[in-house]
Protein backbone atom coordinates (compact mmCIF):
# COMPACT_ATOMS: atom_id res chain seq x y z
CA UNK A 1 0.00 0.00 0.00
CA UNK A 2 1.44 3.38 -0.99
CA UNK A 3 1.15 6.57 1.05
CA UNK A 4 2.02 10.03 -0.25
CA UNK A 5 5.00 11.66 1.44
CA UNK A 6 7.01 14.77 0.56
CA UNK A 7 6.68 16.25 -2.93
CA UNK A 8 4.30 13.50 -4.03
CA UNK A 9 6.86 10.75 -3.31
CA UNK A 10 5.14 7.41 -2.75
CA UNK A 11 6.16 5.28 0.21
CA UNK A 12 5.16 1.64 0.45
CA UNK A 13 3.92 0.48 3.85
CA UNK A 14 2.29 -2.76 4.97
CA UNK A 15 -1.46 -3.12 4.67
CA UNK A 16 -3.20 -2.31 7.91
CA UNK A 17 -3.85 -5.17 10.23
CA UNK A 18 -4.47 -3.95 13.76
CA UNK A 19 -3.11 -7.13 15.35
CA UNK A 20 0.12 -6.80 13.38
CA UNK A 21 0.41 -3.05 13.94
CA UNK A 22 0.09 -3.64 17.68
CA UNK A 23 2.36 -6.69 17.83
CA UNK A 24 4.77 -4.82 20.11
CA UNK A 25 1.88 -4.00 22.44
CA UNK A 26 1.10 -7.71 22.61
CA UNK A 27 4.76 -8.36 23.54
CA UNK A 28 4.43 -5.85 26.37
CA UNK A 29 1.24 -7.55 27.57
CA UNK A 30 2.93 -10.96 27.63
CA UNK A 31 6.11 -9.67 29.31
CA UNK A 32 4.17 -7.91 32.05
CA UNK A 33 1.66 -10.75 32.57
CA UNK A 34 -1.37 -8.54 32.08
CA UNK A 35 -3.63 -11.60 32.00
CA UNK A 36 -3.44 -11.71 35.81
CA UNK A 37 -4.53 -8.10 36.13
CA UNK A 38 -7.96 -6.80 35.16
CA UNK A 39 -7.32 -3.96 32.70
CA UNK A 40 -10.14 -1.58 31.89
CA UNK A 41 -9.84 1.04 29.19
CA UNK A 42 -12.27 3.79 30.17
CA UNK A 43 -12.02 5.67 26.86
CA UNK A 44 -11.84 3.97 23.46
CA UNK A 45 -13.43 4.88 20.17
CA UNK A 46 -14.94 3.74 16.96
CA UNK A 47 -15.80 5.71 13.83
CA UNK A 48 -19.57 5.78 13.96
CA UNK A 49 -19.73 7.91 10.80
CA UNK A 50 -18.81 4.76 8.86
CA UNK A 51 -22.04 3.23 10.17
CA UNK A 52 -24.46 6.06 9.59
CA UNK A 53 -26.43 3.96 7.11
CA UNK A 54 -27.27 1.68 10.02
CA UNK A 55 -27.61 4.42 12.66
CA UNK A 56 -29.77 7.01 10.92
CA UNK A 57 -32.83 4.74 10.46
CA UNK A 58 -33.18 4.91 14.26
CA UNK A 59 -33.99 8.65 14.08
CA UNK A 60 -37.56 8.96 15.35
CA UNK A 61 -38.79 12.03 13.51
CA UNK A 62 -39.86 11.14 9.95
CA UNK A 63 -38.77 14.44 8.45
CA UNK A 64 -35.37 14.58 10.14
CA UNK A 65 -34.71 10.93 9.30
CA UNK A 66 -35.49 11.54 5.63
CA UNK A 67 -33.44 14.74 5.68
CA UNK A 68 -30.32 13.01 7.00
CA UNK A 69 -30.63 9.75 5.08
CA UNK A 70 -31.28 11.38 1.72
CA UNK A 71 -28.15 13.44 2.14
CA UNK A 72 -25.87 10.44 2.54
CA UNK A 73 -24.96 10.34 -1.14
CA UNK A 74 -21.29 11.04 -1.71
CA UNK A 75 -20.30 14.67 -1.84
CA UNK A 76 -23.38 15.96 -0.10
CA UNK A 77 -23.75 17.52 3.29
CA UNK A 78 -22.40 16.39 6.63
CA UNK A 79 -24.67 15.41 9.49
CA UNK A 80 -22.52 16.18 12.51
CA UNK A 81 -20.55 19.43 12.73
CA UNK A 82 -17.06 18.82 11.41
CA UNK A 83 -13.74 20.32 12.39
CA UNK A 84 -10.55 21.36 10.70
CA UNK A 85 -7.90 19.01 12.03
CA UNK A 86 -4.89 16.92 11.09
CA UNK A 87 -5.01 14.00 13.49
CA UNK A 88 -3.25 11.72 10.98
CA UNK A 89 -0.27 14.14 10.64
CA UNK A 90 -0.20 13.92 6.88
CA UNK A 91 -0.35 10.12 6.96
CA UNK A 92 2.45 9.74 9.49
CA UNK A 93 -0.02 7.93 11.76
CA UNK A 94 -0.72 5.30 9.15
CA UNK A 95 -3.85 3.72 10.64
CA UNK A 96 -5.83 6.80 9.60
CA UNK A 97 -5.31 6.70 5.83
CA UNK A 98 -5.26 2.88 5.84
CA UNK A 99 -8.27 2.32 8.09
CA UNK A 100 -10.77 1.47 5.39
CA UNK A 101 -8.40 -1.05 3.82
CA UNK A 102 -8.20 -3.30 6.90
CA UNK A 103 -9.83 -6.64 6.18
CA UNK A 104 -12.42 -8.12 8.52
CA UNK A 105 -14.53 -11.25 8.20
CA UNK A 106 -17.68 -10.23 6.33
CA UNK A 107 -19.51 -13.22 7.79
CA UNK A 108 -18.26 -12.49 11.32
CA UNK A 109 -19.22 -9.99 13.95
CA UNK A 110 -19.83 -6.34 13.19
CA UNK A 111 -16.68 -4.77 11.72
CA UNK A 112 -16.31 -2.32 14.61
CA UNK A 113 -16.50 -5.20 17.08
CA UNK A 114 -13.91 -7.25 15.19
CA UNK A 115 -11.53 -4.30 15.07
CA UNK A 116 -12.13 -3.48 18.73
CA UNK A 117 -11.39 -7.02 19.83
CA UNK A 118 -8.14 -6.97 17.84
CA UNK A 119 -6.73 -3.99 19.69
CA UNK A 120 -8.12 -5.01 23.06
CA UNK A 121 -6.51 -8.43 22.72
CA UNK A 122 -3.21 -6.94 21.56
CA UNK A 123 -2.99 -4.46 24.42
CA UNK A 124 -4.15 -6.91 27.07
CA UNK A 125 -7.30 -4.88 27.75
CA UNK A 126 -10.24 -6.79 29.23
CA UNK A 127 -12.97 -4.16 28.92
CA UNK A 128 -13.27 -0.95 26.94
CA UNK A 129 -15.71 1.90 27.27
CA UNK A 130 -16.75 2.60 23.71
CA UNK A 131 -17.33 6.18 22.63
CA UNK A 132 -18.03 7.71 19.22
CA UNK A 133 -15.58 9.94 17.34
CA UNK A 134 -17.32 12.51 15.12
CA UNK A 135 -20.27 12.72 17.44
CA UNK A 136 -18.03 14.18 20.12
CA UNK A 137 -18.87 17.40 18.24
CA UNK A 138 -22.62 16.92 18.58
CA UNK A 139 -22.75 19.71 21.16
CA UNK A 140 -21.87 22.14 18.38
CA UNK A 141 -24.89 21.19 16.32
CA UNK A 142 -26.92 24.32 15.59
CA UNK A 143 -30.20 22.41 15.84
CA UNK A 144 -31.18 21.21 19.28
CA UNK A 145 -33.69 18.74 17.83
CA UNK A 146 -31.01 17.19 15.61
CA UNK A 147 -28.64 16.80 18.58
CA UNK A 148 -31.44 14.94 20.35
CA UNK A 149 -32.19 12.71 17.38
CA UNK A 150 -28.55 11.87 16.63
CA UNK A 151 -27.91 10.89 20.25
CA UNK A 152 -31.10 8.85 20.33
CA UNK A 153 -30.28 7.01 17.09
CA UNK A 154 -26.66 6.35 18.08
CA UNK A 155 -27.65 5.18 21.56
CA UNK A 156 -30.24 2.77 20.15
CA UNK A 157 -27.82 1.39 17.55
CA UNK A 158 -25.00 1.01 20.06
CA UNK A 159 -27.10 -0.76 22.68
CA UNK A 160 -29.18 -2.87 20.28
CA UNK A 161 -26.62 -3.77 17.60
CA UNK A 162 -23.02 -3.23 18.72
CA UNK A 163 -22.83 -4.12 22.41
CA UNK A 164 -24.74 -7.43 22.12
CA UNK A 165 -22.16 -8.72 19.60
CA UNK A 166 -19.23 -8.12 21.91
CA UNK A 167 -20.25 -10.41 24.78
CA UNK A 168 -19.78 -7.70 27.37
CA UNK A 169 -16.20 -6.63 26.67
CA UNK A 170 -17.40 -3.25 25.42
CA UNK A 171 -19.38 -1.16 27.81
CA UNK A 172 -20.41 2.45 27.37
CA UNK A 173 -21.49 5.76 28.79
CA UNK A 174 -24.08 7.03 26.34
CA UNK A 175 -24.01 10.50 24.80
CA UNK A 176 -26.50 12.94 26.29
CA UNK A 177 -28.17 15.65 24.17
CA UNK A 178 -27.43 18.13 26.91
CA UNK A 179 -28.92 21.11 25.07
CA UNK A 180 -32.34 19.63 25.81
CA UNK A 181 -32.83 18.61 29.44
CA UNK A 182 -36.18 16.90 28.87
CA UNK A 183 -34.78 14.83 26.02
CA UNK A 184 -31.71 13.97 28.09
CA UNK A 185 -33.92 12.74 30.89
CA UNK A 186 -35.94 10.63 28.48
CA UNK A 187 -32.76 9.01 27.17
CA UNK A 188 -31.56 8.26 30.71
CA UNK A 189 -34.93 6.65 31.46
CA UNK A 190 -34.94 4.75 28.17
CA UNK A 191 -31.35 3.51 28.02
CA UNK A 192 -30.14 3.65 31.63
CA UNK A 193 -31.09 0.07 32.39
CA UNK A 194 -29.74 -1.50 29.23
CA UNK A 195 -26.96 -4.06 29.31
CA UNK A 196 -23.51 -2.51 28.97
CA UNK A 197 -24.68 0.98 29.91
CA UNK A 198 -22.70 2.12 32.94
CA UNK A 199 -23.63 5.77 32.70
CA UNK A 200 -23.95 8.78 30.44
CA UNK A 201 -21.49 11.11 28.77
CA UNK A 202 -21.49 14.84 28.13
CA UNK A 203 -19.55 15.88 25.05
CA UNK A 204 -17.78 18.91 26.45
CA UNK A 205 -17.07 20.74 23.20
CA UNK A 206 -19.85 23.15 24.04
CA UNK A 207 -20.27 26.17 26.29
CA UNK A 208 -23.64 25.35 27.81
CA UNK A 209 -23.52 25.79 31.62
CA UNK A 210 -23.56 22.29 33.10
CA UNK A 211 -24.98 23.67 36.36
CA UNK A 212 -28.17 24.99 34.74
CA UNK A 213 -31.23 24.32 36.88
CA UNK A 214 -32.94 22.49 34.02
CA UNK A 215 -30.30 19.75 34.14
CA UNK A 216 -30.66 18.81 37.81
CA UNK A 217 -33.35 16.22 37.07
CA UNK A 218 -31.01 14.58 34.55
CA UNK A 219 -28.16 14.22 37.03
CA UNK A 220 -30.55 13.06 39.74
CA UNK A 221 -31.94 10.36 37.42
CA UNK A 222 -28.43 9.13 36.66
CA UNK A 223 -27.47 9.13 40.34
CA UNK A 224 -30.68 7.34 41.39
CA UNK A 225 -29.91 4.53 38.97
CA UNK A 226 -26.45 4.00 40.38
CA UNK A 227 -24.91 5.09 37.09
CA UNK A 228 -22.00 7.44 36.33
CA UNK A 229 -21.53 10.70 34.47
CA UNK A 230 -18.56 11.32 32.18
CA UNK A 231 -17.37 14.52 30.55
CA UNK A 232 -15.46 13.74 27.36
CA UNK A 233 -13.39 16.58 25.94
CA UNK A 234 -12.16 17.51 22.47
CA UNK A 235 -10.54 20.24 20.40
CA UNK A 236 -12.34 22.98 18.49
CA UNK A 237 -10.43 25.35 16.22
CA UNK A 238 -13.67 27.27 15.74
CA UNK A 239 -13.82 28.32 19.39
CA UNK A 240 -13.31 32.12 19.34
CA UNK A 241 -10.44 32.07 21.82
CA UNK A 242 -8.54 29.54 19.67
CA UNK A 243 -8.89 31.33 16.35
CA UNK A 244 -5.54 32.99 16.94
CA UNK A 245 -3.74 29.64 17.01
CA UNK A 246 -2.02 28.63 13.77
CA UNK A 247 -1.05 25.00 14.39
CA UNK A 248 -3.21 21.96 15.13
CA UNK A 249 -0.68 21.00 17.81
CA UNK A 250 -1.62 24.15 19.72
CA UNK A 251 -5.37 23.70 19.28
CA UNK A 252 -5.14 20.08 20.36
CA UNK A 253 -2.91 20.78 23.35
CA UNK A 254 -5.16 23.51 24.72
CA UNK A 255 -8.61 22.44 23.57
CA UNK A 256 -8.89 19.11 25.33
CA UNK A 257 -7.93 20.63 28.65
CA UNK A 258 -9.81 23.89 28.09
CA UNK A 259 -13.28 22.41 27.83
CA UNK A 260 -12.90 20.18 30.84
CA UNK A 261 -11.41 23.06 32.84
CA UNK A 262 -14.44 25.15 31.86
CA UNK A 263 -17.05 22.57 32.83
CA UNK A 264 -15.20 21.24 35.87
CA UNK A 265 -15.01 24.78 37.22
CA UNK A 266 -18.76 25.22 36.90
CA UNK A 267 -19.37 21.77 38.33
CA UNK A 268 -17.23 22.40 41.41
CA UNK A 269 -18.01 26.06 42.15
CA UNK A 270 -21.76 25.49 41.85
CA UNK A 271 -21.64 22.75 44.45
CA UNK A 272 -22.63 19.85 42.23
CA UNK A 273 -20.57 17.58 44.44
CA UNK A 274 -22.81 18.55 47.36
CA UNK A 275 -25.99 18.16 45.30
CA UNK A 276 -25.12 14.72 43.92
CA UNK A 277 -22.68 13.17 46.37
CA UNK A 278 -23.28 9.61 45.16
CA UNK A 279 -22.87 10.36 41.46
CA UNK A 280 -19.49 9.13 40.16
CA UNK A 281 -18.14 11.82 37.81
CA UNK A 282 -15.30 11.09 35.38
CA UNK A 283 -13.32 13.71 33.44
CA UNK A 284 -12.04 12.16 30.22
CA UNK A 285 -9.23 12.91 27.77
CA UNK A 286 -7.72 16.10 29.03
CA UNK A 287 -4.46 14.66 30.24
CA UNK A 288 -3.56 15.19 33.88
CA UNK A 289 -1.51 18.39 34.04
CA UNK A 290 -4.64 20.58 34.19
CA UNK A 291 -5.78 18.98 37.44
CA UNK A 292 -3.17 20.44 39.84
CA UNK A 293 -3.43 23.73 37.93
CA UNK A 294 -7.19 23.97 38.44
CA UNK A 295 -7.03 22.74 42.04
CA UNK A 296 -4.60 25.53 42.92
CA UNK A 297 -6.43 28.24 40.97
CA UNK A 298 -9.85 27.43 42.40
CA UNK A 299 -8.60 27.00 45.99
CA UNK A 300 -6.74 30.31 45.78
CA UNK A 301 -9.82 32.20 44.61
CA UNK A 302 -12.23 30.36 46.91
CA UNK A 303 -10.25 31.28 50.02
CA UNK A 304 -10.88 34.95 49.24
CA UNK A 305 -14.35 34.74 47.71
CA UNK A 306 -16.28 31.97 49.52
CA UNK A 307 -19.47 34.02 49.34
CA UNK A 308 -19.58 33.30 45.59
CA UNK A 309 -19.59 29.55 46.20
CA UNK A 310 -21.80 29.17 49.29
CA UNK A 311 -22.75 25.55 48.60
CA UNK A 312 -19.19 24.40 49.19
CA UNK A 313 -18.34 22.84 52.55
CA UNK A 314 -14.71 22.21 51.71
CA UNK A 315 -12.15 23.50 49.25
CA UNK A 316 -12.66 23.09 45.49
CA UNK A 317 -9.68 20.76 45.31
CA UNK A 318 -11.37 18.46 47.82
CA UNK A 319 -14.36 18.15 45.50
CA UNK A 320 -12.00 17.52 42.60
CA UNK A 321 -10.40 14.71 44.60
CA UNK A 322 -13.84 13.13 45.00
CA UNK A 323 -14.11 12.76 41.21
CA UNK A 324 -12.40 10.45 38.72
CA UNK A 325 -10.06 11.18 35.83
CA UNK A 326 -8.89 9.22 32.81
CA UNK A 327 -5.16 8.91 32.29
CA UNK A 328 -4.79 9.66 28.60
CA UNK A 329 -3.07 11.59 27.09
CA UNK A 330 -0.74 11.41 30.06
CA UNK A 331 1.97 14.09 30.11
CA UNK A 332 5.07 12.09 30.99
CA UNK A 333 7.92 14.45 30.13
CA UNK A 334 8.73 15.41 33.74
CA UNK A 335 8.48 12.42 36.09
CA UNK A 336 8.60 14.52 39.26
CA UNK A 337 5.75 16.71 38.03
CA UNK A 338 3.76 13.62 37.13
CA UNK A 339 4.34 12.10 40.57
CA UNK A 340 3.19 15.34 42.19
CA UNK A 341 0.07 15.30 40.02
CA UNK A 342 -0.71 11.73 41.08
CA UNK A 343 -0.31 12.73 44.72
CA UNK A 344 -2.52 15.81 44.42
CA UNK A 345 -5.38 13.95 42.79
CA UNK A 346 -5.23 10.79 44.94
CA UNK A 347 -4.53 8.83 41.80
CA UNK A 348 -4.52 5.51 43.59
CA UNK A 349 -8.29 5.66 44.01
CA UNK A 350 -9.36 8.34 41.49
CA UNK A 351 -7.46 7.65 38.30
CA UNK A 352 -8.59 5.26 35.56
CA UNK A 353 -6.49 4.01 32.66
CA UNK A 354 -7.62 5.03 29.17
CA UNK A 355 -6.13 4.16 25.81
CA UNK A 356 -8.15 6.43 23.48
CA UNK A 357 -7.34 3.90 20.77
CA UNK A 358 -7.45 4.13 17.79
CA UNK A 359 -6.90 7.88 17.98
CA UNK A 360 -3.46 9.24 17.22
CA UNK A 361 -2.26 9.94 20.77
CA UNK A 362 -3.31 6.64 22.37
CA UNK A 363 -1.60 5.31 25.50
CA UNK A 364 -0.78 1.68 26.21
CA UNK A 365 -1.26 0.11 29.67
CA UNK A 366 2.55 0.19 30.03
CA UNK A 367 2.38 3.98 30.44
CA UNK A 368 0.96 3.22 33.89
CA UNK A 369 2.51 -0.17 34.57
CA UNK A 370 6.07 1.11 34.06
CA UNK A 371 5.82 4.22 36.27
CA UNK A 372 8.63 3.94 38.82
CA UNK A 373 6.81 5.68 41.68
CA UNK A 374 3.64 3.56 41.76
CA UNK A 375 2.96 0.77 44.26
CA UNK A 376 1.58 -2.55 43.04
CA UNK A 377 -1.78 -1.60 44.51
CA UNK A 378 -1.82 1.71 42.65
CA UNK A 379 -0.98 -0.02 39.37
CA UNK A 380 -3.79 -2.53 39.82
CA UNK A 381 -6.25 0.18 40.85
CA UNK A 382 -5.45 2.59 38.04
CA UNK A 383 -5.23 -0.01 35.28
CA UNK A 384 -8.56 -1.59 36.16
CA UNK A 385 -9.53 -1.79 39.81
CA UNK A 386 -10.94 1.72 40.11
CA UNK A 387 -13.05 1.19 36.99
CA UNK A 388 -14.13 -2.31 38.06
CA UNK A 389 -15.30 -0.87 41.38
CA UNK A 390 -17.10 2.08 39.77
CA UNK A 391 -18.65 0.29 36.78
CA UNK A 392 -19.19 -3.08 38.52
CA UNK A 393 -17.13 -5.06 36.03
CA UNK A 394 -16.41 -8.71 36.68
CA UNK A 395 -12.97 -10.32 36.49
CA UNK A 396 -12.36 -12.55 33.48
CA UNK A 397 -10.26 -15.16 35.26
CA UNK A 398 -9.41 -16.36 38.76
CA UNK A 399 -6.10 -14.49 38.98
CA UNK A 400 -7.84 -11.23 38.18
CA UNK A 401 -10.51 -11.99 40.76
CA UNK A 402 -7.87 -12.66 43.40
CA UNK A 403 -6.15 -9.36 42.64
CA UNK A 404 -9.42 -7.42 42.70
CA UNK A 405 -10.19 -8.90 46.10
CA UNK A 406 -6.63 -8.27 47.32
CA UNK A 407 -6.84 -4.57 46.50
CA UNK A 408 -10.46 -4.03 47.57
CA UNK A 409 -11.90 -3.59 44.09
CA UNK A 410 -14.09 -6.68 43.80
CA UNK A 411 -17.73 -5.66 43.76
CA UNK A 412 -19.30 -8.07 41.28
CA UNK A 413 -20.87 -11.43 42.01
CA UNK B 1 28.84 -10.24 16.89
CA UNK B 2 26.55 -12.28 14.66
CA UNK B 3 25.73 -11.30 11.13
CA UNK B 4 22.12 -11.65 10.07
CA UNK B 5 21.34 -11.91 6.36
CA UNK B 6 18.89 -9.20 5.33
CA UNK B 7 18.59 -9.62 1.57
CA UNK B 8 20.19 -9.19 -1.81
CA UNK B 9 21.43 -5.75 -2.77
CA UNK B 10 19.13 -5.78 -5.77
CA UNK B 11 16.13 -6.09 -3.45
CA UNK B 12 16.90 -2.71 -1.92
CA UNK B 13 15.80 0.09 -4.17
CA UNK B 14 16.62 3.54 -2.89
CA UNK B 15 14.02 4.53 -0.30
CA UNK B 16 13.07 0.96 0.54
CA UNK B 17 13.23 -0.72 3.93
CA UNK B 18 13.09 -4.16 5.46
CA UNK B 19 12.40 -5.36 8.98
CA UNK B 20 14.49 -8.29 10.19
CA UNK B 21 14.06 -10.35 13.31
CA UNK B 22 17.29 -10.99 15.21
CA UNK B 23 16.76 -13.18 18.24
CA UNK B 24 14.15 -11.44 20.36
CA UNK B 25 14.55 -8.07 18.74
CA UNK B 26 13.64 -6.42 15.44
CA UNK B 27 15.78 -4.17 13.28
CA UNK B 28 14.68 -1.85 10.50
CA UNK B 29 17.10 -1.60 7.58
CA UNK B 30 16.70 1.40 5.27
CA UNK B 31 18.45 2.19 2.02
CA UNK B 32 18.63 5.93 1.61
CA UNK B 33 20.68 7.83 -0.99
CA UNK B 34 22.70 4.69 -1.68
CA UNK B 35 23.63 4.07 1.97
CA UNK B 36 22.26 1.58 4.46
CA UNK B 37 20.97 2.60 7.89
CA UNK B 38 19.76 0.10 10.48
CA UNK B 39 17.98 0.87 13.76
CA UNK B 40 16.05 -0.83 16.52
CA UNK B 41 12.42 -1.18 15.50
CA UNK B 42 11.21 -0.25 18.99
CA UNK B 43 10.14 3.38 19.34
CA UNK B 44 11.61 5.14 22.37
CA UNK B 45 8.18 6.53 23.20
CA UNK B 46 5.86 3.56 23.80
CA UNK B 47 7.62 0.78 21.93
CA UNK B 48 5.88 1.08 18.58
CA UNK B 49 7.35 -0.28 15.34
CA UNK B 50 9.50 2.80 14.76
CA UNK B 51 10.88 1.75 11.38
CA UNK B 52 7.66 0.53 9.76
CA UNK B 53 5.93 3.81 9.01
CA UNK B 54 6.26 6.65 6.57
CA UNK B 55 9.61 8.07 5.51
CA UNK B 56 9.23 11.77 4.92
CA UNK B 57 11.50 14.77 4.49
CA UNK B 58 12.08 16.88 7.59
CA UNK B 59 9.76 19.87 7.84
CA UNK B 60 11.50 23.22 8.23
CA UNK B 61 10.33 26.76 8.81
CA UNK B 62 12.38 29.43 7.13
CA UNK B 63 12.79 32.96 8.46
CA UNK B 64 13.72 36.12 6.59
CA UNK B 65 16.35 38.55 7.83
CA UNK B 66 13.66 40.53 9.64
CA UNK B 67 12.56 37.34 11.49
CA UNK B 68 9.26 37.05 9.65
CA UNK B 69 8.29 33.54 8.68
CA UNK B 70 8.37 32.34 5.09
CA UNK B 71 6.24 29.33 6.03
CA UNK B 72 6.84 25.59 6.06
CA UNK B 73 9.04 23.66 3.66
CA UNK B 74 10.20 20.10 3.15
CA UNK B 75 13.95 19.85 3.66
CA UNK B 76 16.08 19.33 0.55
CA UNK B 77 18.58 17.16 2.44
CA UNK B 78 17.21 15.68 5.68
CA UNK B 79 14.99 12.61 5.69
CA UNK B 80 13.07 11.24 8.68
CA UNK B 81 11.31 7.99 9.37
CA UNK B 82 8.18 8.04 11.49
CA UNK B 83 6.78 5.62 14.06
CA UNK B 84 3.27 4.84 12.83
CA UNK B 85 1.80 4.59 16.35
CA UNK B 86 2.11 8.25 17.41
CA UNK B 87 4.26 10.04 14.86
CA UNK B 88 7.61 10.15 16.68
CA UNK B 89 10.09 11.19 13.97
CA UNK B 90 13.68 9.97 13.72
CA UNK B 91 16.57 11.34 11.68
CA UNK B 92 17.39 8.78 8.98
CA UNK B 93 21.15 9.37 9.21
CA UNK B 94 21.53 9.38 13.00
CA UNK B 95 18.49 7.67 14.55
CA UNK B 96 17.98 10.71 16.75
CA UNK B 97 14.45 11.65 17.73
CA UNK B 98 14.06 15.03 16.06
CA UNK B 99 11.98 16.52 18.89
CA UNK B 100 14.64 15.61 21.49
CA UNK B 101 17.99 14.66 20.01
CA UNK B 102 19.19 13.21 23.30
CA UNK B 103 16.89 10.30 22.49
CA UNK B 104 18.49 8.01 19.98
CA UNK B 105 17.49 4.63 18.59
CA UNK B 106 20.05 1.86 18.88
CA UNK B 107 21.98 1.70 15.62
CA UNK B 108 23.23 -1.47 13.96
CA UNK B 109 26.02 -1.81 11.43
CA UNK B 110 25.21 -3.03 7.96
CA UNK B 111 27.80 -4.84 5.85
CA UNK B 112 27.76 -5.88 2.21
CA UNK B 113 29.43 -9.05 1.06
CA UNK B 114 29.22 -9.08 -2.69
CA UNK B 115 25.52 -8.90 -3.44
CA UNK B 116 24.45 -9.92 0.06
CA UNK B 117 23.46 -7.46 2.79
CA UNK B 118 23.89 -8.31 6.48
CA UNK B 119 23.06 -6.61 9.78
CA UNK B 120 25.62 -7.00 12.54
CA UNK B 121 23.95 -7.65 15.88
Amino acid sequence: MDLIADRGRRVTVDELNTSKLLAHAAEQARDRKYEDMLIVDCDAHHYENENFNEILPFIENDVLRQLTMSGRAKGRHSIVPGQVGYQDMGGRVTRYPLRMTEKTDPAGKLRDVQLGERWMDAMGVDYSCLFPTGMLNVGLHPQKEMEVELCWAYNRWLTEVVLPENHGRFYTQLALPLSDAEASLRQVEMFGGRKGVTGFMVTTVRTLPVHDNSLMKVYRAIEERGLSLAFHSGPNWGEPVFKGLNRFLSVHALGFSFYNILHCTNWVINGMGERFPKLPVIWIESGLAWIPFLMQRLDHEYMMRPSEAPLLKKKPSDYMRDMFYSTQPMEIQDMEALECTFRMMNAETQLMYASDYPHWDFDLPSTIYDLPFLSEKAKHNILGGNAARTFKLEPRNEAQKANLIKYGNYTAG
Amino acid sequence: MAEQFVGRLSEFTDGSRQIVKIGNTEVGVFRHEGEFFAYSNYCLHQGGPACEGLTIAKVEEMLREDKTSMGLFFSEKDMNFVCPWHGYEYDMKTGECISDRKLKLKRFNVVQKGEDVYVVA
